[in-house]
């Protein structure tokens, strides 16, 4: 037991000010959130109800068992990308509860553009599926969408990693005996037909769900035949005739109720590693990390404060508490589970990264999860440590993230530069999950550095040249530079795209580390063999 | 004193007695019937005798049964209880003949009381008050108003021939009189073709008020005060209490003498109560006297210390009463509500069906449980269905009255219909909490006691909802308890990153939509979990609460036809309709009988019976399927 001291003070100046800043963050979070959530607008949410049919959120809440938490992904998917609305991507994911089993849900949004898939819909759609592969989560659709969306098919159609993807996941998964659970609660026509008809079990709902390839103004085109819908792909037509669906519902409470029995009877139970405990609250408010981040994220702080207020009981066992001081490592719990957790103090030197690749062999040896608090300029430059081999110490590190085969969860909780970003298991190292806190930033490197990287080049071409190249201009040159980086490096820009599954209150970073790694038990924990670390 | 005697009764009663025996080194013999088998008063006693079938008709009230066992067990005396033959003159008489004591009055003082009429007369002799009245032929509207003013005002007019209220008028002074008779009388020639006129004194907000007495055979009488009953729907008592609220010294005094005179005017021996109608004004009249120990009788022990059975058999094995009249004394504040299975909000519909969960409050000097059933044991159409007795005792009546809401609140019953959630909305009524008591007080307090109205379910809305989310925390932790990952935070219950969805309800009768507001303050609110959905007791009354699961759209078949079930367990009388007959929607199509009371199986379309599973004389289990039934298709 090793219960960290905190040396904060709520009361003082700094703090009061760290946590308004935070607070203002915090609340333009949950505010756009507020309004995604509200999909496609009340004309197209009171259009959608008009059908009798819940509305996507309602959905959800139907689907998970009653009270038990929802993990939703990717919120701010498509925020500002496509120069229209297209709320969540249209398309609800994350994990829930499901009949006592936690599933990865994937729910259309009619209300938005008719629940089509633009592509970052798709890329949401197969994140959720790689969410449910990599922690063996059963999957249940809830689909109503028109399909791909015609203007963009050529980013969503025909590469490897666009709509046919969706297909042979479902396949793949349902090989690995991964349900996949399909309940048509709406449209589902031409490549989404797929969704039901590649499902281990399929419902439909009467009179609304309808499942075809073509539709009937398509059939109408091609051969002439006029057909309704209903008539072409309705709930009876394939619940009695084409056997394409294999449970009829009379509406979506009952197609809820259907999908429910279905996850009921997958005779699974979730095999439950390592030693447990009995969860214990921090000793320190996940809140007062509102206070502990510097309003000024060029200012320094101790990451053991963030610390103490994510794992349980602010109990930290640390690893090479003085060596490579830079790079905090150590034992913790969160909600009862065993964590390591590698938190950045500061910039990386070759002794963090060797202390880093270290423990994380540790962890990886006794199937251990880990947990990484992402706040990095980047790996200490010059002479002195490029002589010294940082570059392989670095090396060493990045492979051991890598290839851990241990459960890894990402926060990127401030900054996330260049090298640091691999080291720190950015999203390329495939972290079962990652989160974003709204003050986080995240590019090659700062923009003060990438402005002045680019002066640099541009007053030696000038200097050549002989051009005069005042301050002034020099000013003017890095301002646009600065400014887009800050642009493409926020929380928002970062998660419209899936960099990452979401951006979070950091008072609820325990919650959504607790949830995350306790759907990644689903899977059981293998053996790690390590790449050849550079020595 | 006997070495055993045999307890001609069943339930709470039997065991009851056979507590006090036992203290008292006496052995006790149990007779039951087929369906008691495994009853708790089987269990208690030294013996037991089977006496025959279920129906009380064929065991309890079967006199040479009972005489038999007695016999065969060499049972010396025989306590009857209440109900069933203790006031039955002819089990006397053959309790005699047969050398076995009776427990009860000699046999002269119930046939005396055992006609109302006849009982009246021998008081009126005795000048114990009656209710003055005017029951002569002579119809002189003169006499009649004479006869009036004598009783003295308000009085009330009855058509002799009438009912229902028709040809009823109360007259509050002499001015208004013969207007109110020539009224009184047209309303009673129009209704009823008969204008004899009957006149009896109006009494203003009348209390029933017994006097517990006892006698021994040395000639010592003594009452231990009195109990207040006024709280009754149709003339059953429902919660009890002594002493009386608002009662004096000196009244008490004369209701005690009134009651010995009536006592001693038939000779009597044993526990017997006299029952009295009290007025605002304090004048009290007589209206029967019950010659054997009563339901509420526990009340007078709380607060008298004594122990009636204990007096009773010292009396029946001839010793004097224990104690004299000043050495009997009022101590602290005593109700008693009895427990029933039954349907408060359909008119008391009895209710049958098996205790799946059975937890009285915990007895203690405070409270006491006097109960004949445990849990998993089954309130059968043959008996009363009452389950239990709840006494509580406290140094005054406030004090007791917060006891009895507290235990009624902790009381869990599942499996049948009681009426718990109404004994407690009375209990909190505020004019009984004033002890502002009178015998119309349940019907003139409904919308009170009942809860119906808007601004009930509207206060009781939101406190569903947080119980709701409540049981679900308490779901969610055994669920977790009983997983191997107890901590997994998906194991809570608090809709973590999901809007708290507003929550349907069903709130008494009405359907209502809440909001979870994570505010509310459940302290001081008991929830009780029902087959049907939970109860709420909170300190503004009682509410059954259910939470209404989404529509599935999945078609009722009994809407349509199907088969029909039998309401409870009784007997099914008649069949009024014949197989293959078309009938119409609302028709009658058999009756069945239970808990005294007849239950109609109407149509619930046009269509035909197809196939009746049952005859008529058959008894049925509740929810039994009784016929078939095809709707006519459209």
């Amino acid at each position: 037991m090793t219960i960290i001291k905190s040396k904060i003070n709520s009361k003082s100046t700094d703090f009061v000010a760290n946590a308004v800043a935070m607070q203002a963050q915090v609340d333009d979070l949950k505010a756009t959130l507020t309004k995604i959530s509200q999909g496609g607008g009340s004309k197209a949410c009171e259009r959608h109800i008009g059908r009798g049919k819940l509305l996507p959120r309602e959905r959800v809440q139907g689907l998970l068992d009653p009270g038990s938490p929802f993990l939703e992904l990717s919120a701010l998917a498509a925020h500002d990308v496509y120069g229209e609305d297209v709320p969540a991507a249209g398309i609800i994911t994350g994990i829930g509860r499901v009949s006592g089993q936690e599933c990865v849900v994937v729910v259309n949004d009619a209300t938005v553009k008719g629940g089509s898939y633009y592509p970052l819909t798709v890329k949401k759609h197969l994140r959720a599926q790689a969410i449910a592969a990599e922690n063996n989560l059963p999957c249940v659709y809830l689909v109503d969408s028109g399909g791909a969306n015609l203007p963009r098919q050529d980013d969503v159609f025909p590469d490897r990693e666009h709509f046919g993807r969706i297909f042979f996941n479902q396949a793949n998964m349902s090989a690995r005996n991964i349900p996949q659970i399909a309940a048509v609660m709406g449209s589902c026509t031409a490549g989404g037909a797929y969704v039901p008809a590649m499902a281990d079990e399929s419902i439909i709902v009467k009179e609304q769900g309808t499942i075809f390839l073509a539709g009937p103004p398509l059939v109408k085109a091609a051969t002439g035949e006029i057909v309704t819908a209903e008539e072409l792909g309705g709930a009876d037509v394939h619940c009695r005739t084409s056997g394409v669906a294999d449970h009829l519902a009379n509406n979506d409470h009952h197609a809820l109720d259907l999908a429910r029995k279905a996850v009921a009877r997958l005779n699974r139970s979730k095999p439950v590693n390592g030693d447990l405990k009995e969860t214990v609250e921090p000793v320190y408010d996940s809140k007062e990390i509102y206070g502990v981040i510097p309003a000024d994220s060029r200012k320094s702080y101790d990451v053991r404060e963030i610390i103490a207020r994510i794992v349980d009981g602010s109990d930290f066992d640390e690893f090479k508490v003085l060596y490579g001081t830079t790079l905090v490592c150590g034992f913790a719990r969160i909600f009862g589970y065993p964590v390591g957790i590698v938190a950045n103090n500061g910039i990386l030197f070759g002794e963090s990264a060797q202390k880093g690749a270290h423990f994380i062999e540790l962890c990886a040896q006794r199937k251990i999860p880990l947990v990484f608090l992402q706040n990095i300029t980047g790996f200490m430059v010059g002479k002195q440590y490029e002589n010294d081999g940082i570059a392989k110490h670095g090396a060493k590190m990045v492979t051991a993230v890598a290839t851990a085969n241990v459960p890894k969860f990402t926060i990127l909780i401030g900054g996330s530069f260049g090298a640091g970003n691999y080291g720190m298991c950015g999203r390329a190292y495939d972290p079962r999950l990652m989160f974003m806190w709204p003050n986080a930033r995240i590019s090659v490197m700062g923009g003060e550095q990438a402005a002045g990287v680019l002066a640099q080049v541009t007053r030696d071409k000038y200097e050549r040249d002989g051009v005069e190249w005042g301050a002034d201009d020099e000013a003017k040159f890095k301002q646009p530079i600065i400014d887009n980086y800050e642009h493409q490096g926020h929380p928002y820009y970062a998660s419209a795209r899936l960099w990452d599954d979401g951006v979070i209150d950091p008072a609820d970073t325990r919650m959504v580390l607790g949830l995350s790694i306790s759907a990644s038990h689903n899977r059981v924990i293998e053996d790690t063999k390590f790449g050849v670390f550079r020595m | 004193m006997f070495n055993k005697i045999l307890i001609a009764n069943r339930g709470e009663i039997a065991c009851r007695i056979i507590k006090t025996a036992r203290l008292m080194g006496i052995e006790t013999v149990a007779v039951y019937s087929d369906a008691d088998r495994h009853a708790l008063h089987v269990q208690m006693a030294d013996e037991a005798i089977h006496i025959g079938s279920s129906p009380s008709s064929e065991s309890y009230l079967v006199i040479k049964k009972i005489i038999q066992a007695a016999i065969k067990t060499g049972a010396e005396a025989i306590h009857p209880g209440y109900g069933f033959l203790s006031e039955n003159a002819e089990f006397c008489r053959q309790c005699a003949a047969n050398s076995l004591v009776f427990i009860g009055p000699p046999v002269e003082a119930i046939l005396a009381m055992g006609s109302k009429s006849a009982a009246k007369t021998i008081m009126a002799d005795a000048g114990v008050p009656l209710v003055p009245g005017y029951h002569d032929d002579d119809q002189n509207p003169d006499i009649i108003k004479q006869a009036a003013n004598k009783m003295g005002y308000p009085v009330l007019l009855k058509a002799a021939a009438g009912g229902g209220g028709k040809g009823m008028r109360a007259v509050h002074c002499e001015a208004d009189f013969d207007e109110a008779l020539d009224a009184a009388k047209r309303e009673a020639m129009n209704g009823f073709n008969d204008d004899i006129m009957l006149v009896e004194k109006y009494l203003l907000k009348p209390r029933h008020v017994e006097i517990q007495v006892f006698c021994d055979s040395h000639k010592n009488a003594v009452y231990l005060f009195e109990r207040d009953c006024s709280v009754q729907r149709r003339h059953q008592k429902v919660i009890e209490e002594a002493p009386a609220p608002n009662m004096t010294d000196a009244l008490r005094k004369q209701m005690g003498a009134a009651a010995l005179k009536a006592a001693k005017a038939i000779n009597y021996e044993g526990a017997g109560t006299v029952e009295f109608l009290l007025d605002t004004k304090g004048e009290f009249f007589f209206m029967e006297m019950n010659t054997r120990l009563q339901v509420e009788h526990p009340v007078t022990e709380m607060i008298s210390g004594q122990d009636l059975v204990e007096w009773q058999l010292r009396v029946a094995a001839g010793e004097p009463l224990p104690c004299s009249q000043d050495q009997l004394k009022i101590n602290g504040h005593a109700f008693e509500a009895r427990i029933y299975a039954e349907d408060p909000d359909h008119d008391f519909l009895p209710a049958t069906g098996v205790l799946k969960c059975l937890q009285a409050p915990a007895e203690n000097a405070h409270v006491r449980v006097d109960t004949g059933v445990v849990e998993g044991d089954e309130v059968s159409i043959y008996y009363d269905p009452m389950i239990a007795k709840l006494v509580v005792w406290d140094t005054d009546r406030d004090r007791a009255l917060q006891r009895l809401t507290c235990a009624l609140s902790e009381y869990r019953i599942s499996g049948l219909t009681t009426n718990i959630g109404f004994l407690y909305n009375l209990a909190i009524s505020q004019s009984f909490q004033h002890g502002d008591v009178d015998t119309r007080y349940i019907e003139e307090h409904e919308q009170e006691i009942f809860r119906q109205r808007d601004s009930d379910i509207n206060y009781a809305a939101p406190l569903a909802a947080a119980a709701i989310v409540k049981l679900r925390e308490q779901k969610a932790i055994n669920t977790a308890n009983s997983s191997s990952e107890s901590n997994s935070p998906w194991h809570l219950s608090n809709s973590w990153g999901l809007p708290q969805p507003n929550i349907r309800l069903q709130i008494q009768q009405a359907v209502v939509e809440s909001v979870v507001d994570s505010d509310i303050n459940l302290e001081g609110i008991n929830i009780a979990k029902t087959d049907a959905g939970f109860d709420l007791f909170t300190p503004q009354g009682f509410f059954h609460c259910a939470e209404l699961q989404p529509d599935l759209g999945i078609d009722n078949e009994d809407s349509h036809g199907g088969n029909l079930n039998a309401p409870m367990n009784g007997t099914l009388v008649t069949l009024l309709v014949d197989v293959g007959a078309k009938v119409s929607k609302g028709d009658t199509l058999l009756v069945m009988e239970a808990m005294k009371m007849e239950h109609t199986i109407i149509a619930p379309s046009d269509g035909v019976v197809t196939e009746f599973y049952f005859q008529a004389g058959d008894l049925v289990d509740g929810g039994t399927e009784l016929l078939v039934f095809e709707a006519t298709s459209e």
